[in-house]
């Protein structure tokens, strides 16, 4: 884990965003200290603060004093609207490009898509997908 | 206390008139360690990371430049050495005394240690209190010398390899040690390795050395977002990097992949994008690699 392109911090403020959006993290809960992220993951503490410090700039997170950090009541609810917005430009544009290469027919791929998207809805009203599943963090 | 501060201005260590050629082991070397932080030493072998923290330990006197430590001259001095804790691949304690000793004995002299957690410690790497670091195997006495390093909890802690000699689940016990007693009790630490992926995630601050002289010193975060791997046609890729910095060129065919060095501005993935070339990450310890090796070595 934490070992793609992106700085460490991003990586784990992505995480944390991850969690939020699939209900692994409500509302109003408390997420790890940047110790516990620290020794945990093996990683540098600074570097775990300034995830937090990202995030908490996003308004994902927000801080009580002497306690620690939370996630925002509305947090969910900001994240999905972002992610719709960026959902056709980053997830569904490249699928197209890539299809029109190698001669896929948009048909196949609307196909594929539903069926899909139908076994997803009928998976998610049966049992919580864990978000993650890498392994050993080490 | 949240640890001590390193200044080390054009510093140059040559080695005994005695030998000749005399070895310059460090070429006027400066920088800064930031107090309170984990920073991580690297370099080939040879490079000068030994010299240096020996330097930083008062083991060594240098033939020229300054060093501050917390802002005074190491050398000789007793306040800061009592504060300053170096522990190499060997251990750095005595070899007939049993571990248990030593403990005591440090405990006495180091007005930081503590006791009850090199016990626990000790307890972790499964060490005799009773043995002595000649008796041990080479990764036993390893762990001891990271026992030594970590309970002294020096407001500045050089590690030079400790941990080189030890197994792979020892090290990570070695890590999850240092990362949750950093966290307790914030200190300088300055970690010196060749095992780069294992640790660089653990580092804020990373100092790469090379022929006696700082290569860089950069934000862990920053460094491993300043390699950037351009794989496309070769004249597409040529054209891409010329005026950058270019750190290895492999070709197979009309595809070639450069390493290039440096921060790429959005416009820049936009136009490698446009001409049809793919960008992707390189890694700390392929950076440090393309960054250090000699013409021919590589």
């Amino acid at each position: 884990m934490f070992d793609g392109r992106d700085p460490i911090y991003l990586q784990i403020a992505d995480r944390i965003r991850g969690d939020v959006l699939s209900g692994a993290l409500a509302g109003e809960e408390q997420v790890m200290s940047t110790t516990q992220y620290a020794t945990t993951f093996r990683i540098n503490p600074a570097t775990a603060a300034k995830a937090f410090a990202l995030l908490v700039d996003e308004g994902v997170l927000y801080k009580r004093r002497g306690i620690g950090m939370f996630v925002s009541p509305d947090a969910r609810e900001h994240l999905l609207t972002a992610r719709r917005e960026r959902f056709f430009v980053e997830v569904v544009d490249p699928v197209a490009a890539e299809a029109a290469v190698l001669g896929v027919p948009v048909d196949a791929v609307v196909e594929r898509l539903r069926s899909g998207y139908a076994a997803r809805a009928t998976a998610a009203t049966t049992t919580t997908t864990a978000p993650h599943e890498e392994g050993d963090p080490r | 206390m949240s640890g001590f501060s390193v200044e080390v201005r054009d510093l140059t260590v040559r080695y005994p008139a005695w030998r000749r050629p005399a070895t310059t082991a460090l070429d006027g070397l400066s920088l800064t360690l930031e107090p309170g932080r984990l920073h991580g030493l690297l370099g080939r072998n040879g490079s000068g990371k030994t010299t240096l923290l020996s330097v930083l330990a008062a083991f060594r006197r240098p033939t020229a430049g300054a060093v501050l430590v917390d802002g005074e001259d190491p050398w000789e001095n007793a306040r800061v050495m009592s504060g300053v804790c170096l522990v190499r691949e060997s251990g750095d304690v005595q070899g007939e005394v049993r571990l248990r000793d030593t403990v005591r004995l440090l405990e006495q002299v180091r007005p930081t240690f503590d006791r009850s957690f090199a016990e626990s410690l000790m307890d972790t790497f499964e060490l005799d209190p009773r043995a002595t670091p000649t008796s041990l195997s080479r990764g036993k006495r390893s762990a001891f010398g990271v026992v030594v390093g970590l309970a002294s909890r020096a407001p500045l802690t050089l590690l030079d390899e400790v941990h080189l000699g030890m197994d792979a689940p020892s090290r990570y016990a070695f890590y999850d040690a240092l990362l949750a007693d950093y966290v307790e009790h914030p200190r300088t630490v300055v970690l010196s390795s060749h095992l780069i992926d294992e640790v660089q995630r653990m580092l804020e601050h990373v100092v790469v050395l090379d022929r006696g002289r700082v290569l860089l010193a950069d934000d862990a975060d920053d460094l491993r977002a300043s390699g950037t791997s351009v794989v496309g046609p070769d004249t597409a890729v040529d054209a891409f990097v010329a005026g950058r910095r270019v750190l290895s060129r492999r070709s197979l065919g009309r595809t070639v992949q450069v390493t290039v060095f440096g921060r790429l501005a959005p416009d820049d993935v936009a136009a490698a994008s446009a001409a049809g070339l793919e960008l992707g990450p390189v890694d700390l310890q392929d950076l440090f690699v393309d960054l250090t090796a000699k013409e021919g070595v590589r």
